[in-house]
């Protein structure tokens, strides 16, 4: 028995687990997946919204608002990547400039600081890639991007280190009832807690409705991606054009990395694990952001990708201890600016366990946490010792993005470390540049099989199912 | 900081040679760096024969090939250091390389040879739709994984592509018991050597279906089928679709020079070979910096790869030992009429002694045309070729003394 179970270590998972970590409970974190960052929090825009676009008043926008503040300190406290570039908006035709106006305004009245609307010639100054037709923008400088990943396993180590317990592989099959509270049947085993809270992103709906009646339906709104070079950097602020009724619009936009990411689109789909990205769909990021930056670059695409939006109905995020379920908590309908507000998610979530279960802070909680060693920051001269006292830092694994082999042996043994080729790449990048892997996939396989003590026929790309090779050669 | 004569950066086969040219030509003081933990590059995982036919008129593997070359290096007492990356090149020269045992370390270096080779082009580039699960593999990390790890990366096969590197695997993937179902190739020709396609697909009964691409992958975790389509116009014909069960996509659909190294040094790229431009010595826009090898262009053969890069090992000896030579105009090498690039791309105007060796790609695939060397409007050479494909290199050699005074040299195809 525990106090808390959360279900989902993505980023809101893990915001709460960190946020929960601070007072004295007893926490267990389950995932269906192999580790933490597997579904939506891996696959999205990596953009801290300036928080304009929420409907005043909304959980989305006071969230939101939060979590845009909150975000620099905390990429100090937990050391994860963080740039505040800005964000623009762009007004792509005369006519539009009232729906321009009006965006402004939501943003004012959320409380954003410094927005002002720029004309077509101070537009031109900031991004000169941009098309023609961009007539105005709203600037938002508390626009920002983060390394969605780094977010999320920051929180989630934080969290592992102030105590809190995950246990992967774990698919919740059923919560019953019990006496004093919730008894959460998985693949891994049952776990009991007093308090559950469903972080479950696009499966949310179906974890709400195995303890209430009142069915929820979360709709899968999948959006597809391109990511680009290095060398294809074309903007240096987000670029929006005015949001719709599905959404912000396709962005292209820098990442903290420096890339481009481009994308999404917006297509509500059935199926809830069905990431598959479409030609179509593709094809129409494509054009819309080729429709905002003149001669965007896409022939220098290093991946395609697709992530799904968690996406409620009532369009904003359901985040509340369910009618009739005493102790089980809805935080539901996390879609953008989810990862955003996402360390106020936690906050807010955290508010309302402690109320539940009357929790003390703890007196050693660790605030800050150090994270990979990036040795590509250090000096010479700094680099060089580090060699000397750990060779493994001196031999360079990953070419594209000159990740060495001690960062890799970082990643897999540290708390809630990498098991698999994906784990190692979310961490320190090994594999995510231009050959993708190409060249360094089989030497990370081979550290990861000594590293964990098993077989390379056992090493997956991301857990069990996605194995990467299917037996030894005939004189192998 | 370390002073070197000749830097050499790759030890694979065009490292390997131009190391060993730049010490024949009076260089001492030669270095190879090389990432990998021994000699002999991509070459040690060709375990198939049919390398050194021009060079030792001999069939040998690709790891026998590398074995003659790394053999000389070693009887020259040509130093080499392994496991070594380097870091950057600056115009100036400085070698920024490290590795376990020494850290970073700088070298000062009279003439650099850049031998980093290619890579593969990877599924991220070529816009596949559908999932992304375990289980695609670029043909060459499926070859590294076969045949020098001995693990089988899948059991049912579909390849995309027919470079070379794609249609030896697919024999080899079948020799070690997996079934290849087709190799799909997007173009209406294959981009692989004509004895590739009879000695590993028709001889395995390996279909080639030219102008079909892979349009969806299914399976999240592990692939479970692949769809491939035809292709007219550059667009899938719907209706076309065909759907293959299988665990593995191998992609062998082209090779792009590793250049990042030469970007940091300021060498100007071919927008065509995404190789370095070079003139007649294999010197890069960057003095003092030469290079050859698949870093320059793709090769088809390796004999071609040694030859060029003895050429260019020589070059960077003499310009180590004697330093720049005197700035001078260039002739101006241009592809037209169905020719692609060349290399290199200009000749110095006081190059006038030897022959040059002159390289290039055709566009499509022609047969019964000649090859054509224009001096400015006055035809030099016309040499008859019975079949000239994208995927074999065309080669023409002439004296140096006949094109003095050109303004420029045009290549091109004529009936």
């Amino acid at each position: 028995m525990v106090d808390i179970i959360i279900i989902g270590a993505g980023v809101s998972g893990s915001a709460v687990a960190r946020e929960l970590s601070r007072y004295q409970a007893k926490i267990l974190v389950l995932d269906k997946e192999e580790d933490v960052c597997c579904g939506t929090s891996k696959a999205n825009s990596a953009i801290v919204h300036g928080g304009f676009d929420a409907e005043p008043g909304t959980l989305k926008a006071k969230l939101n608002i939060r979590g845009s503040r909150v975000m620099e300190q905390l990429s100090k406290d937990l050391d994860f990547h963080y740039d505040r570039c800005g964000s623009l908006v762009l007004c792509m035709a005369e006519e539009d400039r009232p729906k321009l106006r009006r965006l402004y305004e939501k943003g004012v009245a959320n409380g954003v600081k410094e927005l002002r609307i720029i004309d077509a010639q101070e537009l031109r100054q900031m991004e000169p890639n941009l098309c023609d037709d961009a007539v105005a923008a709203l600037w938002v400088p508390s626009g920002a991007i983060v390394c969605p990943f780094g977010l999320n396993i920051a929180m989630a180590e934080n969290a592992a280190a102030n105590g809190a317990e995950f246990v992967f592989n774990a698919e919740v099959q059923n919560i019953t009832k019990t006496e004093n509270g919730w008894c959460v049947s998985t693949t891994q085993g049952a776990f009991e807690a007093k308090v559950v809270i469903n972080a479950a992103g696009v499966h949310a709906g179906t974890i709400h409705n195995l303890v209430s009646d009142d069915k929820m339906t979360i709709i899968n709104r999948r959006g597809d991606y391109y990511l680009l070079d290095k060398t294809a950097k074309c903007v240096s602020h987000t670029i929006f054009t005015l949001p719709n009724r599905m959404g912000k619009g396709v962005l292209v936009s820098p990442t903290v990395h420096g890339n481009t990411i481009v994308g999404p689109t917006a297509i509500d789909i059935p199926d809830p694990e069905n990431t598959a990205t479409t030609a179509a769909g593709l094809q129409q990021a494509g054009q819309k952001a080729s429709y905002m930056v003149k001669n965007l670059p896409l022939r220098q695409v290093i991946t395609s990708f697709a992530g799904l939006r968690a996406h409620h109905p009532d369009d904003d995020f359901i985040i509340e201890e369910v009618e009739g379920a005493p102790g089980f908590i809805d935080v539901a309908g996390i879609e953008s600016p989810g990862l955003s507000a996402s360390p106020a998610i936690g906050e807010y979530v955290a508010e309302i366990v402690r109320d539940l279960l009357k929790l003390e802070e703890k007196e050693n909680f660790i605030s800050t946490r150090k994270g990979i060693l990036n040795p590509s920051e250090l000096s010479v001269e700094e680099r060089n010792d580090l060699i000397r006292e750990n060779p493994a830092y001196g031999q360079i694994i990953c070419r594209c993005e000159s990740i060495s082999e001690g960062e890799i042996l970082d990643a897999i043994h540290r708390p809630l470390g990498a098991r698999s080729l994906d784990g190692v790449k979310r961490r320190v990048r090994a594999g995510m540049g231009r050959c993708q892997g190409g060249f360094c996939a089989p030497r990370v396989m081979e550290i990861l099989a000594r590293e964990l003590g098993v077989n390379p026929l056992e090493v997956t790309k991301e857990g069990p199912g996605s194995e990467l090779l299917v037996g030894k050669t005939k004189e192998g | 900081m370390n002073r070197i004569g000749v830097l050499v950066v790759g030890g694979g086969p065009a490292g390997l040679a131009a190391a060993l040219a730049a010490k024949e030509n009076g260089i001492d003081n030669v270095l190879i760096l090389e990432r990998d933990q021994e000699l002999g590059g991509i070459l040690n995982q060709c375990i198939h024969n049919g390398f050194g036919l021009h060079t030792f008129k001999q069939e040998l593997t690709g790891p026998e090939y590398a074995g003659r070359f790394i053999d000389r290096v070693k009887e020259a007492g040509i130093p080499y250091k392994l496991g070594t990356m380097v870091m950057d090149i600056r115009p100036d020269r400085t070698v920024l390389a490290m590795n376990r045992e020494e850290g970073m370390v700088e070298y000062a270096c009279d003439a650099v040879v850049l031998a980093m080779g290619c890579r593969e082009r990877p599924r991220g580039a070529l816009n596949i739709p559908g999932y992304r699960p375990a289980g695609i593999y670029t043909a060459g990390a499926a070859q590294r994984l076969v045949n020098m790890e001995g693990y089988m990366p899948g059991k049912e096969v579909v390849i995309l592509g027919s470079g070379d590197i794609g249609l030896i695997m697919a024999r080899r993937m079948t020799l070690e018991g997996a079934k290849v179902h087709v190799v799909a190739e997007l173009m209406p020709y294959s981009g692989g050597l004509k004895r590739n396609i009879v000695q590993c697909l028709d001889d395995f009964g390996i279909p080639l279906k030219l102008s079909h691409t892979v349009v969806d992958i299914q399976g999240k975790k592990r692939v479970e089928g692949v769809t491939i389509a035809r292709v007219e116009g550059g667009k899938p014909v719907p209706g076309t679709e065909i759907t293959y069960k299988c665990d593995t996509l191998l992609l062998s659909t082209g090779l792009i020079p590793e250049n990042e190294l030469s970007l940091s040094a300021g060498v100007e790229l071919s927008r065509i070979t995404s190789g370095p431009k070079v003139n007649e010595s294999f010197e890069t826009s960057v003095p003092g910096v030469f290079a050859c090898g698949n870093v320059l262009h793709v090769h088809d053969l390796v004999d071609y790869v040694s030859e060029e890069a003895a050429q260019a090992g020589k070059a960077a000896a003499e310009y180590a030992k004697n330093g720049a030579k005197p700035a001078c105009d260039t002739i101006p090498l241009i592809p037209t009429g169905g020719v692609r690039y060349t290399v290199p791309v200009a000749i110095r105007r006081d190059a006038n002694q030897g022959e040059v060796t002159i390289r290039m790609r055709v566009d499509n695939v022609y047969q019964n045309k000649y090859l054509c060397l224009y001096k400015d409007g006055e035809r030099l050479v016309r040499r008859k070729r019975m079949i000239m494909a994208p995927g074999e290199m065309e080669t023409l050699k002439i004296d140096l003394s006949k094109l003095a005074g050109a303004e420029q040299i045009t290549l091109r195809l004529e009936d």
